[in-house]
């Protein structure tokens, strides 16, 4: 699949915000007043500017509110809506903590559920794809959902909880590769199946239907940057969780050294989140790819 | 509206003869004419005199090798070429349908036809993306999901002739290589092609029922397995060298009014 | 639940009028229906085009060129104005000038030529569907060289036909699709006739009948064959003499229809002194002698009631006369023609070789079917019966463009009269006003005289060395060569030898070259960058060789560059034509047919149509035929020809709507209203053959009848199929030293080789090409063979750039994956281009999509389109003369019999160059032209209609 910057930027940003959301409203950290302004204040930014970038990969966005109307079957249109529910309900449990210096601990825990809500409807939305079988997996949800709670534990300050979010997450991330992997192949979907040919010879793509380039190839067939993938694994694992927890577990008591290395943990796993959601998209491999010989 | 019928009432569609398809394009350019004209956004063209030439097209023809294995009646089998159409298969479970966000994409109760309410579209993808065939292209220009209508302004349009209500690639195929009819129908020509001909899904693991069905190329390259070259057929008529002349003598005498010297 | 569909316009209003016409996308001529729609302006656009349904041609269906004609009106790379060459050649440097000045200039080349020596006019037309029209101006003009494009096309299938049985393939007939049951294609066929041959495979291919291909490649129609020969190119000659081999030795031919209808029973010389050696016994009228069974005496062979013997032999004094059919069997019954013999070298084993034969005589002979429909033949006789024998062929460029193209393409027609399949039910049918025996059509035609006509028309059929253009001095009389001792039977010119003959002052030098729609100076000429040159070189004058070029085209094509006067023609949708005829109607095996075209839009450009143009240049010199007696033009423009024109009284360019009432087809006086009957009836007209005439015609007296009646004959013509040819006994007979005229001792034994009266088959001339062992193929795509410039912005998205295929053997050997460069080398240069693997290939054979490649700055392509830095000609690779043999001599790259230019004899070899990212560029890259035109808009969104 092509790697758009506006999806990776999505996903990696209002991922990280929701689950900031989640940890906030239930209670972790429990600040009120300036503090609480600007821990809402950062994930409001990561989750709206999230969503924002995502429209950027409209053809017709000024028509994305009619987006909200499919919520029967679409997880794009339950992903708008759960995302709008949970940034209001939290905007209204904020506004308790910023303002009103009180916890409405149901409306944090709904708001809370709501954030968790998004990133799994997000998921789903890849993980609903059995034309994508890297993604076609139970493991996809649960890397979003990973991400996020680990991001969220980072960015809510959970010291104690935030490295074992990060190993889980991590954890989950390996898993998701050595399945991953081997998805394309357990789907059963071959040129053969493709082509309906598959049991008169081994089948090759000839000639493309077009010597040039078209929409399919543009968005589904992405071939470069797939021999660097094990280098960018690698750096994603170590920079989305590797370096934070240890930043994290940094035996220090320097407030002033903490808080740099949490700053530090911080971008780190951004940036490590960010390579992870490249390689989401630019390794997957859509089966439509199969029509052109190329995947 | 998203949500697929849970049955629609015909199943129109396609059926597609790799058996007789020469892959000559028509019916690529045949639907690039019809659909840039008629059913909402032209097909747009990008860069059409440049580097990079890229347009929307509903309908494009592949082509692939087979390598058949050896076997040893055959050892070195021939690799075939099968030239491959693919447009839209008006899926029964059609996933580029409920995946859309903003129910632009629906699938007709009365017919089957998968379509894009352009006015509705997003030009988000997600319905591209879904699709395991390739289906649906976002027309850069108008931003929005086009794909394979079925010719739905043709096919009941009572301002052209009977004849010609049929999708455009349909009407334009050289060799007679599409067929359009009512898959729903057992007793529809169509259907019974599926039927005779061993008629095929796509990607029959996606769950996605297609409507159109993909004729198999018939059996190639036996001949020499199907003809007995020692039969008496090509038995010489003479072994002798002179002997032809002599055979043809006798020949000539069997047909009427040939014998020598005879009267007619 | 409900569903609330949006309501869906079912019934648009498809046009506002629809404006029936001929395509010109390629040489198919298909019936199109032009979707008018108004635009903002009020103005009818071109908003769809579909196939016309009551043609006879395309019935209904288009192919991807004809829906893709839209684009070619719309084209950015037509010409504007007529345009004079201010920078020089080649440079693409030129201003535009009005009509008025163009036709001066172009009258005022001419003139002088005319006066002095019209002969120093070459005046040759690519893509022409005009050629009775063009032929007959060059005549007017006087000059002798003029021809189309078919001497580097396909004159080998068609000459070899007309001498062999009247008739060939595509518009001279076509397989009988309707009763069929057995149908082989040989070579690359997917050309001409394009619609009507896929609707043929469907049809056969929807009653189950198998379709066998012979070709190298198996894309296309051989795609779909149900077995598939990957014959090794240039042996296909061979292969089919083995089936003639196996089928005669097996008694599986047609004995009856060979004593009736073919020459196999004519007596033939044998006194191996006599200056008649090899020619047919004759009575005092000229008639044919055969044995007749019935009495054992002489009798010519269209005597009523006569039994041809097959087997017949004469003594007269010391002369022994047999009969064909006996010189036949001694040659073709000799074990060198067994498939076991032949299998190594034509790569099919000897079991296919026999497994096919076997199938043939199957299907001819054990599914032999009867019409139940009584006819009479030439001899008076009445059959109650017509015998179909369901086998058919079909076949046109692929084994045309060998240098052995000629004998295989009578090889072929041989084997289909062995077999009793042409004009049987189920086999082939002549298309009218085919059949039609070489007799019937004219000879060549040189004789020039200042400011006259020529002396009759140009090209035609030789049947002797007596119809050769030599001047007295035995030098040629046209400056193509053609109907000379090196190729006597160039029935359609040699096209592509003018610019290398101008060049050179041999035969003679020329003042003016002028062209019509043949890019010579790239596609359309071997050694490409040659003709470049030829075409730029300067004398020790400082002039050009060359030293004046008039060019025609709509397009902005390689060869505008080179013109030094261009005058713009319409697009098709713009112009008056007729597909007549006098010249290559539109026929189909049921019915006569010739159709229009008629401006449906009108130009938006200071252009107009070359034959109206043709007509006003004419009028300004007052040729004779475009001159009345009293000194005016007949004809102001080509519509008034078309309608106007009568070759003979009562018969003219077009047949349909003739007389005063416009109801006479075929013979009737001038009707001024035919063109818009024409256009009323869709732009065609077709007159049905009778049921009892619709098979045998050659020898079928109603078919003759109607033939005759309808203007295609003055009187009926039967005649028998020519197993033998005696015309080129004749050319033997000259190199073996009889008669007058005599060949240059250098060609005589090629001529006693090659031109031998019966099938033969021969390797083409490889001297020179040691070490280069691979052959090497072109083709163009299905979307855009004949098709006028890939800069169509559809059909380029399609095929914009062209790989060179390569067999899976040697990619392995060659170290090769898709997508690398590969040097590919001939004796004559190199080019480097992108490599695609292919299985489905002859394994020895390389090939490529011929005419994708474009020049840089050409076709109103941006510099950097595929088309010119991927893309590229094979041409670079083939010489239009074979590698020096040491003799001192020029030998033409052709076949030396027709002159046909052998594209396909090409050797190569090939190794790799690199990988993708090694080159940009295919090589060689040539400087960009200066575009005449500009370059087209970045974006299409192509909507009339709201």
């Amino acid at each position: 699949m092509h790697p758009a910057p506006s999806v990776i930027l999505f996903t990696t940003l209002s991922g990280l915000g929701f689950g900031l959301l989640a940890f906030l409203g239930l209670g972790y950290p429990g600040v009120t007043g300036w503090v609480a302004f600007v821990f809402y204040a950062i994930a409001y930014g990561l989750a709206v500017g999230g969503l924002l970038a995502s429209t950027f990969h409209l053809g017709r966005p000024e028509r994305a509110l009619k987006a909200f109307s499919q919520w029967k079957t679409s997880w794009l249109s339950r992903e708008g809506i759960c995302s709008v529910a949970a940034l209001l309900v939290m905007a209204l449990y904020a506004t308790g903590a910023v303002f009103m210096d009180s916890h409405w601990r149901v409306l944090g825990i709904i708001g809370a559920a709501l954030s968790l809500g998004t990133v799994f409807t997000t998921s789903m939305i890849y993980t609903q794809l059995k034309t994508i079988p890297r993604w076609n997996m139970s493991l996809t949800p649960l890397m979003f959902l990973s991400f996020s709670l680990a991001g969220g534990a980072l960015l809510a300050g959970q010291e104690s909880l935030a490295p074992w979010f990060l190993l889980i997450a991590g954890a989950v991330q390996l898993a998701y590769w050595v399945q991953g992997d081997k998805a394309f192949a357990a789907s059963g979907t071959t040129m053969g199946t493709a082509t309906g040919l598959g049991d008169r010879g081994t089948v090759r793509a000839f000639e493309p239907p077009h010597t040039g380039t078209n929409y399919l190839l543009r968005e589904f067939v992405h071939v470069v940057g797939r021999k660097h993938a094990q280098k960018l694994r690698v750096i994603s694992l170590t920079l989305g969780f590797v370096l934070p927890v240890l930043c994290l577990w940094l035996p220090t008591d320097s407030s002033m050294v903490k808080h740099l290395m949490a700053a530090v943990a911080v971008l780190s796993h951004l940036a490590g989140i960010a390579v992870s959601r490249w390689l989401f998209f630019a390794q997957a491999e859509h089966v439509v790819g199969l029509y052109y010989g190329k995947r | 509206m998203t949500e697929l019928p849970t049955t629609t009432d015909r199943k129109m569609g396609l059926v597609i003869d790799l058996d007789t398809c020469v892959g000559c394009h028509a019916c690529v350019i045949s639907c690039k004419g019809w659909n840039t004209e008629n059913y909402g956004a032209p097909l747009s063209d990008e860069d059409a005199y440049g580097a990079d030439p890229s347009g929307t097209f509903l309908n494009r023809v592949h082509s692939f090798e087979v390598q058949p294995a050896a076997t040893p009646a055959q050892p070195d089998p021939a690799a075939q070429l099968i030239h491959f159409p693919k447009s839209c298969l008006h899926c029964e479970d059609a996933p580029c349908v409920t995946v859309c966000p903003t129910g632009a994409s629906y699938k007709r109760v009365e017919d089957g036809i998968v379509l894009v309410n352009e006015s509705d579209c997003i030009g988000c993808g997600l319905c591209a993306w879904s699709c395991p065939y390739g289906a649906r292209e976002l027309d850069l220009a108008a931003g929005v999901m086009k794909k394979c209508t079925l010719c739905v302004d043709r096919i009941y349009n009572e301002n052209l002739p009977e004849v010609d209500r049929v999708p455009s690639c349909v009407r334009t195929c050289p060799a007679g290589a599409r067929h359009f009819g009512d898959l729903g129908d057992p007793n529809s020509e169509v259907s019974q092609l599926v039927a005779e001909r061993g008629g095929m899904d796509l990607m029959p693991e996606m769950g996605t029922k297609p409507v159109n069905k993909y004729l198999p190329p018939r059996p190639k390259d036996q001949i020499e397995d199907q003809v007995d070259i020692l039969a008496p057929l090509l038995a010489p008529v003479t072994e002798d060298a002179g002997g032809f002349l002599g055979w043809l003598d006798k020949a000539l005498d069997k047909l009427p009014g040939q014998s020598s010297g005879g009267t007619a | 639940m409900t569903f609330q569909q949006p309501r869906v316009e079912t019934s648009p209003k498809v046009s506002d009028e629809i404006r029936q016409t001929t395509c010109y996308m390629c040489a198919c001529r298909c019936g199109i229906n032009v979707h008018m729609k108004t635009n903002e302006d009020g103005k009818k656009e071109v908003a769809y085009i579909e196939g016309n349904r009551d043609h006879p041609v395309n019935k209904g269906v288009l192919c991807a060129k004809g829906s893709a004609g839209i684009m070619q009106v719309n084209a950015p790379s037509r010409l504007k104005a007529p345009l004079k060459r201010v920078g020089p050649r080649g440079s693409g440097e030129f201003e535009e000038i009005s009509w008025d000045e163009a036709l001066e200039i172009a009258a005022g080349w001419l003139e002088p030529i005319r006066k002095d020596d019209p002969s120093k006019l070459a005046f040759f037309t690519g893509r022409d569907q005009s050629q009775s029209f063009t032929s007959f101006w060059a005549q007017n003009f006087g000059t002798p060289n003029y021809a189309a494009h078919g001497g580097f096309c396909s004159v080998n299938m068609a000459a070899a036909g007309i001498y062999t049985m009247g008739g060939a393939f595509w518009e001279f007939g076509q397989p009988d699709w309707d009763y069929t049951k057995l149908f082989l294609l040989f070579g690359v066929a997917e050309d001409h006739d394009s619609n009507p041959i896929k609707m043929g495979l469907g049809k056969i291919k929807a009653r189950g009948a198998r379709v066998i291909g012979v070709n190298p490649i198996r894309s296309g129609y051989n795609a779909i064959a149900d077995d598939w020969v990957g014959i090794t190119p240039g042996t296909d000659g061979l292969f089919i003499l083995s089936l003639v081999h196996v089928l005669m030795k097996a008694g599986k031919i047609d004995l009856d229809y060979l004593s009736r209808f073919t020459n196999a029973p004519v007596l033939v010389n044998q006194d191996p002194n006599s200056p008649d050696k090899g020619l047919f016994l004759r009575d005092d009228h000229g008639a044919p002698l055969v044995i007749n069974r019935k009495t054992g005496k002489l009798a010519p062979f269209d005597m009523a009631g006569v039994r041809p013997d097959l087997g017949g032999s004469f003594q007269m004094g010391d002369v022994t006369h047999v009969s064909v059919f006996q010189l036949m069997a001694e040659r073709y019954l000799k074990d060198e023609y067994a498939p076991e013999a032949v299998a190594e070298r034509c790569g099919i084993p000897a079991k296919r070789i026999r497994a096919i034969a076997s199938e043939i005589a199957r299907v001819a002979f054990d599914e032999a079917f009867e019409l139940d429909q009584e006819w009479t033949d030439f001899r008076g006789e009445k059959h109650d019966k017509m015998i179909g024998r369901p086998v058919s062929f079909h076949s046109m460029r692929g084994v045309s463009a060998h240098a052995n193209g000629f004998q295989t393409c009578r090889a072929l027609h041989v084997l289909q009269i062995l077999l009793g399949t042409v004009e049987a039910p189920g086999g082939f049918r002549f298309k009218p006003p085919y059949p039609k025996p070489v007799e019937a059509h004219p000879a060549p035609h040189s004789r020039v005289t200042p400011n006259k006509p020529l002396d009759g028309p140009h090209l035609g059929f030789v049947h002797g060395p007596e119809h050769l253009a030599l001047k007295s001095d035995g030098s040629a009389a046209r400056i193509d060569k053609a109907f000379t001792w090196e190729n006597p039977m160039s029935s359609h010119g040699l096209m592509h030898m003018v610019i290398s003959n101008a060049h050179a002052g041999d035969p003679y030098k020329i003042d003016t070259l002028f062209m019509y729609m043949a890019n010579m100076s790239w596609n359309s000429s071997m050694n490409t960058t040659g003709v470049m040159e030829m075409l730029t070189d300067k004398g020790e004058d400082g002039e050009y060789k060359i030293p004046r070029i008039i060019y025609s085209d709509a397009y902005s094509s390689e060869m505008v560059a080179y013109a030094d006067l261009v005058l713009p023609d319409t697009t098709y949708l713009e112009r008056h034509d007729c597909i007549s005829m006098l010249d290559r109607p539109i026929c189909e095996a049921d019915g006569a047919a010739d159709a229009i075209r008629w401006p449906v839009i009108e130009p938006d450009r200071d252009v107009r149509g070359f034959q109206t143009v043709l007509v006003q240049l004419a009028n300004k010199m007052k040729l004779p035929g475009f001159t009345a007696e009293d000194g005016s033009a007949k004809w102001q423009d080509y519509a008034d020809y078309i309608v106007n024109h009568e070759r003979k009284p009562g018969i003219g360019p077009l047949a349909g709507f003739r007389g005063p009432n416009g109801d006479k087809a075929g013979r009737g006086e001038v009707n001024p209203e035919q063109l818009d009957r024409y256009i009323k009836n869709g732009g065609f007209f077709v007159e049905h053959i009778p049921t009892e005439a619709s098979y045998f015609k050659p020898w079928n007296m109603a078919y003759q009848d109607w033939a005759v009646n309808l203007g295609l004959f003055d009187s009926p013509q039967p005649y028998l199929f020519q197993l033998y040819v005696e015309p080129m006994r004749k050319f033997q007979l000259a190199a073996e030293g009889h008669g007058e005229r005599q060949p240059p001792d250098h060609l005589r034994d090629r001529i006693k080789d090659t031109m031998d009266p019966l099938p033969i088959w021969y390797e083409t001339d490889q001297q020179g090409n040691e070490g280069f062992t691979v052959n090497a193929l072109t083709q163009r795509p299905m979307a855009m063979y004949h098709s006028w410039g890939t800069q169509n912005a559809w059909l380029r998205q399609l095929h914009g750039h062209n790989p060179l295929y390569v067999p899976t053997k040697l990619m392995r050997e060659n170290d090769l994956q898709d997508g690398d460069w590969a040097k590919v080398t001939s004796p004559h240069g190199s080019i480097t281009v992108p490599v695609m693997e292919m299985a489905a290939l002859n394994n020895n054979t390389v090939w490529t999509w011929n005419a994708i490649g474009k020049r840089k700055g050409t076709w109103a392509l941006e510099e950097n389109a595929p088309e010119a830095t991927k893309g590229f000609l094979l041409n670079h690779l083939i010489h239009e003369l074979l590698p020096p043999k040491g003799d001192g001599m020029r030998w033409a790259n052709s076949d030396p019999i027709t002159g046909q230019a052998a594209w396909f004899d090409l050797k190569v070899k090939i190794e790799k160059a690199g990988a993708p990212d090694d080159f940009n560029e295919s090589q060689p890259v040539l400087e960009p032209i200066k575009s005449p035109v500009g370059t087209g808009p970045k974006d299409l969104k192509w909507k009339v209609g709201k």
